[in-house]
């Protein structure tokens, strides 16, 4: 059975179908890219995953477990993370704030511990910290360790951002189109980080992208929307040779 | 300037930076010590009432300033705190006992508003928390049973362990040990997984969530956490006071609660403590100039709310930060002059490419 499943997943807003019958699977390791115009409802997808959008049919399944239905707050503990399109970091926090809160679903320690701050606390304190050390040594971020997110650079929030969704261990890492706003260095390095947490970490990725670059280098398979159905699934040179989505990237209706 | 260089994670989560901080703040505790034998006793009473207000501080900086929620039913929280202790303390509980009381009854009260006001946010929580405020001090009123209504409910003198704590001097100790405890626990929140989710709903719920944090739970446990506190220097508030009106817990006194956090600095401890030293002093400095202010202004009746509300309105205008942000900015030019440069002192508008993007 595949490692992740969406099964005939749909939601409306008002009379738009955002997300129309959408089946597809994602095996255990392999980095899954799904494509298409704006407004093709790729990050509703997302949403519906991360259980801010409630489907009003079909099931997610995740690990065997049916995902379709659970407490939002609880996705992160079952071993899903994931970026947004648009930078939603905490501020006002500083970089390792933001990574220590991604430790959120791995605290244990209970609040009259917490409110004391007795030795079971420090200790929970530090193991987060080693955790966190390691993310931050695995993507480079030393010197940005103190610096507050207002202060930092777009490309680089963008990287802290990764780095948040790795320190809740994750599982499933879904990315919403990590190569917006960065430049063609960025974009490549980006693609490098991609490839080792896929490798290195043995993360399974769900990656929302417009850069076909980016998709071609790093994703195994290929799903491409547009107003909500699936046109194509398959490697990326089938979904880009596809003359569905050739049509739905040159305009007109399909 | 200082330069900290860090060998042990340890240093992050410590209460104190460096030593430095450990001699100031020592040294500050030690004259605060004292100051009741060298001050007279009016000014040993208006520092009591700067500590209890200091608490409502800290207690409201919680709520407002690391989790986001505003709150104008705070002077209503005070009031529950205040009448707890003073009624329980005329049944002959003892005073700890009555104090902790009122701390954990204005906790369940936090949780009462908390918990229907969980998908409000900015105007409409303010309005949701004024109307329960309005709502109290109307059972503060009618509630003649309990409160005494207008007649007035007189504090009984309390004491610890067979100890009297009678005039300014005994309020003063005990709001300031109740003071620091309610400081030691904030900053022990705020290097927990627990002030940490508070931080993070502030930013943003939507990636709070996804980080696995439990909105409803994280903000009842705010609201429970600030009341709570608020619900102690209440119980220190009817002794400063001596003599409960139902009128004392009114709108006004939430709005100057308000002007603490914000005027003090929104997200800093310090600000909060600053905070409550401004807005103490406000009404002395408005008694001594008053009869010296041209064309009557100095007897307009409604002097005192409206400069308080013109300050709130002029400082999230100009100065975002608060005194604490100010202090911050003074402190970096004393340390960098005369190698500073003007440009770091202006305030700055950075726009993030994905405003400028959307
Ligand atoms: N919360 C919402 N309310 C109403 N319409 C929405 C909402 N979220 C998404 N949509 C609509 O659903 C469609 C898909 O949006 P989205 O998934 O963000 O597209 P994209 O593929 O560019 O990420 C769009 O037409 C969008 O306007
Ligand atoms: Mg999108």
């Amino acid at each position: 059975m595949s490692y992740f499943q969406a099964q005939e997943i749909a939601i409306q807003f008002g009379g738009i179908r955002a997300v129309d019958n959408v089946t597809f699977d994602v095996q255990q390791g392999e980095v899954f890219a799904i494509i298409g115009p704006n407004g093709a409802g790729k990050t509703t997808i997302f949403n519906l995953i991360s259980r801010i959008y409630a489907p009003t049919a079909g099931k997610l399944v995740f690990d065997g477990e049916d995902i379709t239905t659970i407490a939002p707050h609880r996705i992160a503990g079952l071993g899903i993370a994931r970026t947004f399109q648009n930078i939603e970091l905490f501020a006002n926090a500083s970089v390792l704030q933001n990574l220590l809160i991604g430790r959120h679903c791995h605290s244990r320690v209970g609040w009259m511990s917490q409110l004391a701050f007795l030795p079971s606390a420090r200790r929970a304190e530090i193991a987060h910290r080693e955790k966190v050390e390691d993310v931050i040594d695995f993507l480079e971020l030393q010197r940005y360790r103190d610096a507050l997110i207002a202060n930092l650079p777009y490309g680089v929030r963008k990287i802290v951002e990764l780095g948040r969704a790795l320190c809740t261990e994750p599982k499933l890492l879904l990315l919403d189109e990590p190569s917006s706003g960065l430049n063609v260095e960025e974009t490549e390095v980006m693609g490098f980080w991609i490839e080792d947490i896929k490798k290195d970490l043995g993360i399974t990725v769900i990656m929302v992208e417009h850069d076909m670059s980016l998709v071609s280098a790093v994703s195994d398979r290929v799903m491409a929307l547009n107003y909500g159905k699936v046109l194509a699934l398959g490697t990326p040179p089938e979904v880009q040779g596809d003359p569905e989505v050739i049509r739905a990237y040159i305009g007109g209706d399909p | 300037m200082r330069y900290l260089f860090k060998t042990r994670y340890e240093q992050d989560i410590a209460l104190a930076r460096h030593s430095g901080d450990v001699f100031w703040y020592g040294l500050l505790l030690i004259v605060l010590l004292f100051i009741p034998g060298v001050l007279g006793e009016f000014y040993v009473g208006e520092l009591g009432g700067l500590f209890i207000f200091a608490i409502v501080g800290v207690a409201l900086m919680i709520l407002t300033g690391y989790t986001g929620l505003v709150s104008l039913g705070h002077a209503a929280f005070l009031g529950i705190g205040a009448y707890t202790n003073a009624v329980l303390l005329a049944h002959g509980v003892p005073f700890l006992v009555s104090l902790t009381c009122a701390g954990l009854l204005t906790a369940i009260a936090g949780v009462a508003i908390g918990v229907p006001t969980l998908r409000m946010t900015g105007f409409y929580l303010a309005i949701a928390t004024l109307a329960f405020g309005a709502i109290l001090a109307n059972v503060f009123q009618k509630w003649t049973a309990v409160t005494g209504g207008f007649d007035g409910f007189a504090v009984p003198t309390p004491s610890i362990f067979g100890l009297r704590i009678e005039g300014a001097t005994g309020i003063y100790y005990v709001s300031l040990a109740v003071l620091i405890f309610v400081m030691w626990l904030t900053f022990n929140i705020l290097r927990s997984p627990m002030g940490r989710a508070m931080v993070a709903i502030r930013d943003s719920e939507i990636s709070a969530q996804s980080m696995g944090i439990n909105l409803a739970l994280y903000k009842t446990i705010s609201f429970a956490i600030s009341a709570g506190m608020t619900g102690l220097a209440g119980a220190l508030f009817a002794h400063y006071v001596r003599f409960l009106a139902p009128d004392a817990f009114d709108i006004l006194l939430s709005i100057q609660f308000l002007t603490i956090v914000f005027v003090g600095g929104l997200g800093s401890i310090r600000g909060a403590i600053l905070g409550a030293a401004f807005v103490r002093l406000l009404p002395q400095a408005i008694a001594i100039v008053r009869d010296d202010l041209p064309f009557g202004i100095g007897r307009m009746p409604g002097l005192e709310p409206s400069l308080f509300g013109l300050i709130l309105v002029l400082v999230i205008l100009f100065e975002p930060g608060g005194i604490n942000g100010r202090w911050l900015k003074l402190k970096q030019w004393f340390q960098e002059v005369p190698l500073h440069r003007a440009v770091s002192f202006r305030r700055q508008k950075s726009y993030a490419r994905s405003e400028r993007l959307r």
